[in-house]
């Protein structure tokens, strides 16, 4: 590795923390990330002439904190007035700024930052955009494609984001304790979104989408180093874990969507289980399971089985019926409703299905037409399977999905002569 | 920071209210008023009836018409202006108006170099 490849990737681990502090010591996203812009120049002109230093992220820092002091000094000469005018609103910079590396506050910068980036003030879109460029460090360009809409909009939405940040005020800090809990879900459900960005979705660029996965569990990480004390961003990390794990076995050679039950668990990742399964403990033990915790513990569940049949459906099931409690929706109903068919075979599921295909809410979602095919196929009831099946296929938007559907179908139509798909 | 907080009424659910209703909505801005000025963050504040003119001026000819110039059914009902260190202060005092429970409260901040800034 030569010495500017090597300087960029001390400075891909060190940016978050950098520009955490340097916004708060100057007051504004865009001059932060300017004076680290130029603080990266400089590293990339020194370093290899003077040789790396001891403590390279307080070199940075001082190095972009002095670059920011005397812009600042530049531009109030220059432009007093005009900017007095103009920027009126922006709070003051911070004259004496203490010398950063050893400010015991340094270690909360980047969750000040990321409690701004989630603020409820702020679009959710533009929440996404903001925490994966200023904590997560990927280009505007990068997230654009990650969320396939043109640089431009990205940057806008940027822009907008910070100019909101500044003019109405939105303060830089950890929420008091009374605010956490409802903050610390926006948090979360933020990171959240990026991982099932990164993860669910099939189209789009793959090595983008993987990053963005990587980059919520290096995120949720860090949430769990800032606040060892609770235990919503342990669930998170682990239930992050705990799917990721299955990442490589989920997709087939030719791109086509496994099932959970014809996955090669060979292929699951033995150490993001470990570290999700030590989670999701912590999680559980910490007190009331929180909506993260439940769906980590059934994915817990599915990773110490090693298979379908031995998998403990009956506890999924229970886990299930725990989360609806927590949190209300058709959709946990409906996978309990897997579990159960699971658990005591295909009528008892498809029982509790039927049930929920009657009261309608769910007419629209293709899974829950796909879970009842499948209990029919089960139960042999061929001609209501096939109907079942072409009831999702109507429904179904993604395209590795349809053609699994397909695949299913031609199985029980007795026309047809496909081969098995197993085979 | 000064923000100006502008004071919308659900026109529907403010009929909908019982007597007893309008009495709770009215003590309760007595105390928000109380509190608010206790803290020392209220700067300015106004209420009117809903007779509103709007002007307009085209090539230097005043038009005035009768109503909004935006229609809402939920009409600004009344005003205040406070200071707030922050975002989050001006939400958790704005979230203290009772209107906020029958309507809703924009929090919009004042830039400090405006004419009209209530110091």
């Amino acid at each position: 590795m030569d010495e500017a490849s090597a300087i960029e990737r001390v400075f891909k681990e060190e940016r978050g923390r950098i520009l955490a502090t340097l916004i708060r010591v100057l007051g504004d996203f865009d001059r932060a990330e300017d004076a680290l812009a130029a603080a990266l120049e400089a590293a990339l002109r020194q370093w290899p002439r003077d040789g790396r230093p001891d403590n390279p992220r307080a070199w940075l820092l001082r190095a972009a904190r002095n670059r920011a002091v005397d812009d600042q000094r530049r531009s109030s000469r220059e432009s007093r007035r005009a900017q007095a005018l103009y920027d009126a609103s922006a709070p003051p910079l911070a004259v004496v700024a203490p010398e950063p590396e050893e400010d015991p506050a340094v270690a909360d910068d980047r969750l000040r930052l990321v409690f701004t980036c989630c603020h409820p003030a702020l679009p959710l879109e533009a929440q996404v955009a903001l925490t994966l460029r200023t904590l997560g460090g990927l280009s505007t360009e990068e997230i654009a494609r990650a969320f396939l809409v043109p640089s431009a909009t990205m940057a806008q939405r940027l822009v907008r984001a910070k100019q909101k940040i500044r003019a109405a005020g939105i303060p830089y800090r950890v929420p008091e304790q009374s605010e956490l809990p409802e903050r610390l879900a926006a948090v979360t459900a933020v990171i959240y979104l990026v991982f099932n960005e990164g993860y669910a979705a099939t189209s789009g660029d793959t090595l983008v989408r993987r990053e963005l996965a990587a980059e919520a569990i290096r995120l949720g990480r860090l949430l769990c180093v800032l606040l060892p004390n609770q235990s919503r961003p342990r669930g998170l990390l682990a239930l992050m874990l705990l799917q990721d794990a299955r990442r490589e076995a989920r997709v087939g050679a030719d791109g086509e969507l496994v099932l959970l039950e014809d996955q090669d668990r060979a292929r699951w990742d033995r150490d993001e289980i470990a570290e999700g399964l030590q989670l999701v403990d912590e999680a559980l033990r910490a007190g009331p399971p929180d909506a993260y915790a439940l769906q980590a513990a059934v994915a817990a569940l599915h990773a110490q089985a090693a298979s379908t049949r031995e998998t403990d459906w009956a506890q999924i099931a229970a886990l299930y019926v725990a989360l609806h409690a927590l949190a209300p929706s058709p959709v946990v109903r409906l996978n309990h409703a897997v579990a159960v068919a699971f658990a005591e075979g295909p009528a008892a599921g498809l029982l509790l299905l039927d049930g929920l295909a009657a009261e309608g809410s769910l007419d629209e979602y293709h899974l829950l037409h796909a879970a009842r095919a499948d209990l029919l196929r089960r139960l042999d009831r061929r001609a209501d399977a096939a109907a079942a099946y072409r009831a999702a296929l109507d429904r179904v938007g993604n395209e590795a999905e349809r053609r699994f559907l397909e695949r299913q179908l031609s199985t029980i139509e007795p026309h047809t002569n496909e081969p098995d798909r197993s085979s | 920071m000064q923000y100006l907080l502008l004071i919308y009424n659900d026109a529907n659910k403010m009929k909908a209210l019982a007597p007893a209703d309008h009495e709770a909505m009215a003590k309760g801005y007595r105390a928000w008023i109380q509190s608010v000025t206790d803290r020392g963050s209220l700067r300015a504040t106004g209420n009117w009836p809903a007779v509103i003119t709007t002007v307009r001026v085209d090539e230097g000819k005043t038009m005035t018409t009768d109503g909004p110039f935006a229609e809402a059914r939920e009409g600004v009902g009344g005003f205040c202006v406070i200071e707030a260190n922050d975002l989050d202060e001006a939400i958790e005092i704005a979230a203290g108006i009772p209107s906020a429970a029958v309507g809703a409260v924009e929090v919009r901040p004042l830039l400090a170099s405006a004419p009209g800034a209530v110091r």
